[in-house]
């Protein structure tokens, strides 16, 4: 076990570096930057900057200057808003993890839910509809759905606030900002469900009708058990054994925000702030998330394997 | 219906709705099973003895499968006549059963003892900490040594042999009347195969249940059957005592069965093997479904169904051979 | 198989493979019959095929389809003359949608088809000869999976504009992005399933019989994955069709004055037609939905008659 997870972590490390060479080659080629971008600066004035910079050295002497930064923890500054990278992400991080947190806790409740009923009646009317409505959740672009939501709820029947954190010019405090945040929070909340919950309940569903099929479910049955307790204590555990190598593909989402739909929702998070920063063309804010993002993504890959194989006790190594 | 029967089938009938057509996989099936006999249904896959069995538990998958007829008599209840829950109290309890695959019988996730204790706890009303108890005991009664140990083990930890002596343990916890035993050794070694028969037949004689054992092999009829009913696509073709039926085998399916089987010290050219294959169980019109592998076939086999007739003092045979009807037809 | 007694029992011990029905029809003509049954699945393609003849034909029905900008027409809500009202420049939105949708679904046929055959070419490739080759391919296809795929379909998408592409020639650009974005995943899986179909015995057969390689991949491997890739690519063209709308919405894909479903969403981020000419944005909107959904229900019917194993 410990020599495969070694091999793992170091092939992580490999894939990484390889990766963070992409991204920053991705964004440095690209022409025009925050300073060239600028009109407000005269020429001489942002050559001067390009040298404070950095920006005039070869591609290769540039990566290497920010690698050697990002290991001593240091990601960049960022041009547009004069803040180092690190502090800005801490700064939004928590409003992304705040959405992401409660829409996937929704998300799995939903999904096992409705595909454990829907996989023990399969092929019943309530099925079917279950289905349809899935397929649906997973055929909406994000970025429309949205806008019709806020079209339909905020606009015009003000239900719910259009967008944002907090009301404009709000400075409550307690348990009134506690009550605002959670007002806000409803319309992506529920768009950031309805977008996950169809794929993740057709697994769970697939999962469950593949348990039910299984010969120990029949025994269950043979020995007189209650159907719940056949449902519940040997069949769903065994669908959700499965699942619980989706809990590290989680982690980009948890952490990583919500370009779109932070975006479409104006909520102050990390992906609102990535996709400010992408039309002001502040690139190491840019390449910063996109590495974070990266950075987890490799993690969850390793913590979903290892939890694969501690979770099912007949997986051995 | 009689009383000494333990297992009472009349008439069952147990269908299988698929894309292309009805499956009656069951047809008109009737058989008895006495207090303290072993009962040994035969036939081929697809012969319908399995979906019999499931059709007494109860199991038969809806809505694709359904037993559309007959009934099934149990100490004096018709099963198909009590409600779900009803039939659940009995499962597992008075009527217990185990299966052919032991390896994938078994829950993965739960341990071995866990899987013991829950017939206990659910039947016989046991606390957790008794149902523990008596579950380790019933470890040992299968001859498993460390029963502790193995108690608090996973099924992949053991063998095929010793999870399909946890579950006859399971099977026997509640004391069934009767246990029905699906093919239970024909996914074992030969010597372990021996083994679990032997325990069977032990556990029988002690606690006086009857068995119901489902089984292709010849060998394990001959050494467990007090009684032998054979079944071909669905129907019951034979049936008799053992001895009887092994010595005057009436069917020509029987007698093909027992041709095939190989003789020791007694070296063949070629095995003998029944020509054709199972006819498909779509296709099927009224006739003796044996027909067109049959060296005696006449045309009655091809337009008319044989009923099942008493031909010996304890044997009965569905054939035209052994009809007199047929000579004035 | 042996009994307790050391005997075999010939006749019952092989159970005869039981002939469900006698094969009269291909295997294809079987599977169309069942996936015929599958009413969902039929309602799908057939709207995923109304989605096809209305964007392609439809326009040469249509009596607005010169652009002409139209003054006294402007910002009409939908009535009878404008089914689907008119825009600020008083072209007519219906028209308008029909002709985005050309644009939308030939960007997703032909990511699709892009992604496809670069995806399952590599996984063949990969799965096949293992090794070496199969090493550098899945790196390659791990390294690209490792990055978001919405910040690299962004940073691709700005360098077209930095680049000035010209507007007419971004659709095929876009169309090579979203290949890039797609093709990792396709060949993992398909490599995936190319290894498990040479551990298969039908694959261990033609090593006994000493069949030659190319003969092998051929006749024996290909054949095995079509009902895979057909799956796959049906359910593939619904997301790069997703993807198309949202590079396309943000203004980093396909870019006016082409029409794409996309970029007609775009009206929503001018205050005024989001509030008050709603019908600017949500048909565009709801015909990527529909589509995406139609196709998605028709993949999965596919998925349902081909592929029963594979799973979700």
């Amino acid at each position: 076990m410990s020599t495969y997870i070694t091999k793992r972590i170091l092939y992580m490390i490999v894939i990484l570096f390889a990766a963070s060479f992409l991204i920053f080659c991705l964004y440095a080629l690209t022409p025009g930057d925050f300073i060239t971008g600028n009109i407000k600066l005269t020429p001489e004035r942002k050559a001067e900057l390009r040298e404070i910079y950095g920006l005039n050295k070869p591609v290769i002497e540039r990566y290497a200057i920010w690698m050697k930064n990002a290991f001593h923890g240091d990601f960049g500054y960022s041009l547009s808003q004069q803040k180092p990278v690190l502090s800005l992400f801490n700064q939004y991080i928590w409003n992304s993890f705040l959405l992401a947190v409660v829409s996937t806790f929704l998300t799995w409740l939903i999904a096992v839910v409705v595909g454990v009923v829907a996989a023990y009646k399969q092929y019943s009317w309530f099925d079917t509809i279950v289905m349809v409505a899935l397929f649906a959740a997973m055929s909406i672009p994000s970025f429309f759905i949205g806008l019709f939501l806020i079209k339909m709820l905020a606009v015009d029947w003000k239900w719910l606030p259009p967008g944002g954190m907090l009301t404009t010019g709000s400075n409550s405090t307690g348990l009134a900002y506690v009550r605002e945040v959670i007002h806000h929070m409803m319309l992506p909340v529920m768009v950031m469900t309805l977008l996950g919950v169809g794929s993740l309940t057709r697994y769970f569903r697939s999962n469950m009708i593949d348990v039910i099929k299984q010969d120990y479910i029949r025994t269950a049955r043979a020995k007189g058990l209650k159907e719940r307790k056949v449902l519940f204590t040997h069949a769903l555990r065994n669908a959700l054994l499965p699942a619980i190598t989706l809990v590290g593909f989680e982690l980009p989402a948890l952490f990583g925000g919500s370009l779109i739909i932070e975006k479409i929702f104006n909520w102050p998070g990390i992906g609102q702030l990535y996709m400010q920063s992408f039309s002001l063309r502040d690139y190491p804010l840019l390449m910063g998330f996109t590495l974070f993002i990266a950075i987890l993504t490799v993690i969850g890959t390793l913590v979903s394997d290892i939890l694969y194989h501690v979770a099912d006790p007949r997986v051995r190594l | 219906m009689n009383m000494d029967n333990v297992l009472d089938i009349e008439h069952l009938s147990t269908h299988f709705k698929t894309e292309d057509g009805i499956v009656r996989a069951v047809d008109d099936v009737s058989l008895q099973v006495r207090q303290g006999e072993i009962v040994c249904i035969v036939g081929e896959s697809g012969s319908g003895k399995s979906i019999t069995a499931m059709s007494v538990m109860g199991l038969i998958e809806a809505p694709a499968g359904q037993v559309v007829g007959g009934s099934i008599g149990f100490q004096g209840e018709d099963l198909l006549q009590l409600s779900r829950n009803e039939l659940r109290t009995i499962r597992g309890n008075e009527i217990a059963m185990i299966f052919q695959e032991p390896m994938t019988s078994l829950n993965p996730v739960l341990r071995i003892g866990e899987q013991l204790m829950e017939p206990l706890m659910e039947h016989l009303k046991m606390s957790k900490k008794a149902a523990r108890k008596r579950a380790i005991e019933l470890i040992g009664e299968v001859g498993i040594s460390r029963a502790e140990q193995i108690a608090d083990s996973y099924p992949h930890e053991l063998s095929g042999g010793m999870l399909q002596r946890i579950m006859i343990a399971i099977a026997i916890s509640c004391g069934p009347k009767l246990l029905i035993a699906d093919e239970p050794t024909t996914a074992l070694d030969v010597t372990i195969q021996a083994q679990i028969l032997d325990m069977l037949r032990r556990f029988k004689e002690e606690s006086g249940m009857s068995i119901l054992l489902i089984t292709h092999d010849l060998g394990v009829v001959a050494e467990m059957a007090d009684y032998v009913v054979v079944m071909y696509a669905g129907k019951v073709v034979e049936e008799g005592e053992v001895v009887a039926l092994f010595e005057n085998p009436q069917h020509p399916y029987t007698q093909g069965l027992l041709r095939s089987k190989p003789i020791i010290n007694q070296r063949q050219e070629e095995l003998y093997s029944i020509p054709g294959q199972v006819p498909n169980p779509l296709e099927l019109v009224p006739s003796c479904y044996f027909h067109d592998r049959c060296a005696h076939c006449m045309d009655i086999c091809r337009t008319t169904e044989p009923a099942l007739k008493e031909t010996g003092s304890q044997q009965k045979v569905a054939c035209w051979l052994y009809e007199e009807a047929i000579a004035h037809v | 198989m042996s009994t307790i007694h050391g005997e075999t029992t010939a006749a019952l011990s092989s159970p005869t493979p039981q002939p469900v029905k006698p094969v009269y029809t291909s295997l294809w003509r079987q599977s169309l019959r069942r996936l015929l049954k599958n009413k969902l699945a039929v309602f799908g393609f057939v709207v995923v095929a109304f989605m096809f003849a209305a964007c392609f034909l439809g326009p040469l029905f249509s009596p607005y389809t010169d652009n002409k900008i139209n003054m006294a027409f402007m910002n009409k809500a939908p009535g009878l003359k404008h089914w689907l009202g008119t825009d600020a420049l008083g072209r007519d939105v219906l028209t308008r949608v029909l002709q985005a949708g050309r644009i939308s679904l030939t960007v997703g046929l032909a990511s699709m088809v892009l992604s496809v055959f670069v995806g399952s070419l590599l996984g063949v490739i990969a799965g096949y000869y293992r090794g070496i080759v199969d090493q550098v391919i899945m790196r390659l296809a791990d390294l690209l999976l490792t990055i978001p795929s919405l910040p690299l379909l962004f940073i691709l998408g700005a360098l077209l504009s930095e680049w000035k592409v010209p507007t007419d020639y971004r659709m095929y650009i876009v169309m090579l992005m979203l290949s890039i974005v797609g093709w990792p995943g396709l060949a993992r899986m398909v490599r995936g399933q190319m290894l498990s179909l040479r551990e298969r015995e039908y694959m261990q057969a033609t090593v006994v019989l000493g069949l030659r390689d190319r003969r092998k991949l051929f006749n024996h491997l290909l054949p095995n994955l079509v009902p895979l890739l057909i799956v796959i690519a049906t359910l593939n063209i619904g997301g790069a069709i997703l993807y198309e709308s949202v590079l396309s919405y943000f203004g980093l894909g396909v870019m006016a004055p082409t029409p794409t479903w996309g970029n007609m969403i775009d009206a929503a981020n001018n205050m005024i037609d989001f509030q008050d000419h709603p019908w600017l944005w949500i048909p565009p909107g709801f015909s990527i939905f529909a589509t995406v959904i139609a196709i998605n229900i028709f993949g999965d019917g596919l998925r349902d008659v081909l592929d029963p194993k594979q799973k979700r």
